[in-house]
């Protein structure tokens, strides 16, 4: 079964074609979804310095987790809100293109690596590594892993703009 | 008429980076403009992420158990360094159609208005305020501070996205 379809039915869907056929929706969804990346990315950037050892190194890690983190979730919902609206904009678009595919693989990713991350014995036992300034490595493995794959993703999310390669749909 | 508030004495200043070595080959390839703009954006987080840390700490949103010029020593490094890297590649993005386009379009000559205020402002204003003892930061003081660094590098990001649009 193909979900494209699916998508061929939404971008058919008045709502598609609204945001499509409008002058503005476009420009004020990009430029949320530009600017939450500061908020999401940012702020999430501080959080993997710190588990790299190479940031805020003074500053207690439960700290960061429960005083700087939530503002992540919150540029999170921004970035998924504003995206999906990209997304319905020209599904079949997307759909078709080989960064939009690499990105949403990279996204998927990049969660697995936080849930793994806070469910393995290093993220459940931050209270034993709170105020060292060195990092264990489980704690520096993941830091890593999140910066490389945010960055595919922002890179990868620039590059769906361009149609250098044939649609794959 | 559009709009159009860069003076005409600055467009010699266009037409030459336009002409340049640098703006032609980025003009010239099919991919250096992206890749750039690739790097411009991932900057363009790390600045977001470096002002607002400070910012929402002014505004009393996040780390209150540490001090103000604690958190504005760790971000410094991480500003200035990128917003080198967004000056450096801005630059160059810039030249590639400087005149023809970019010298022209209102987002981005609203955008140059806002990131000569952004830069002004932290580096003065901001700066002075983020080298206090917390028992010297007015709460109120904090919180102005914070929002009108928050509302200029919006202002920058949101016309930078509105070049492409203009």
């Amino acid at each position: 079964m193909s979900i494209l379809p699916f998508l061929q039915w939404l971008q058919a869907t008045p709502f598609s074609t609204g945001i499509r056929e409008s002058t503005w929706w476009y420009p004020v969804i990009e430029s949320v979804h530009v600017l939450s990346l500061c908020l999401f990315l940012g702020i999430a950037l501080f959080w993997d310095l710190r588990l790299l050892a190479m940031g805020l190194r003074r500053v207690p890690v439960s700290d960061l987790a429960s005083r700087l983190m939530p503002w992540t979730f919150v540029g999170f919902i921004f970035m998924t809100g504003s995206g999906v609206l990209l997304f319905i904009d020209e599904p079949v678009r997307f759909y078709g293109n080989i960064f939009f595919r690499v990105k949403v693989v990279a996204l998927v990713l990049a969660g697995l690596n936080a849930w793994f991350f806070h469910y393995s014995g290093v993220g459940r036992r931050i209270i034993d590594w709170d105020i060292s300034a060195v990092t264990p490595r489980g704690a520096r493995i993941a830091g890593a892993v999140s910066l490389f794959l945010w960055a595919v993703i922002v890179v990868c999310g620039r590059f769906i703009a361009y149609n250098w390669f044939k649609p794959l749909v | 008429m559009d709009p159009n508030i860069f003076p005409r004495a600055w467009k010699p200043f266009f037409v030459w980076a336009e002409a340049s070595g640098l703006g032609t080959m980025v003009r010239d390839s099919i991919w250096q403009f992206a890749a750039i703009e690739a790097v411009h954006l991932l900057a363009l987080a790390v600045i977001g992420g470096a002002v607002l840390i400070v910012d929402l700490r002014l505004l009393g949103l996040a780390l209150q158990r540490q001090s103000v010029s604690q958190i504005a020593r760790e971000a410094a490094p991480w500003l200035l360094g990128s917003l080198i890297t967004m000056l450096v590649t801005g630059w160059v993005l810039m030249a590639s159609l400087a005149a023809s386009k970019y010298y022209v379009n209102f987002a981005f000559q609203l955008k140059m208005l806002f990131l000569f205020l952004a830069i002004v402002y932290t580096y003065t204003i901001r700066r002075s305020l983020l080298k206090r003892d917390d028992s010297r930061i007015p709460p109120l003081t904090a919180k102005v501070v914070a929002l009108v660094s928050i509302l200029l590098w919006s202002g920058v990001g949101i016309m930078g996205r509105g070049i492409g649009f203009y």
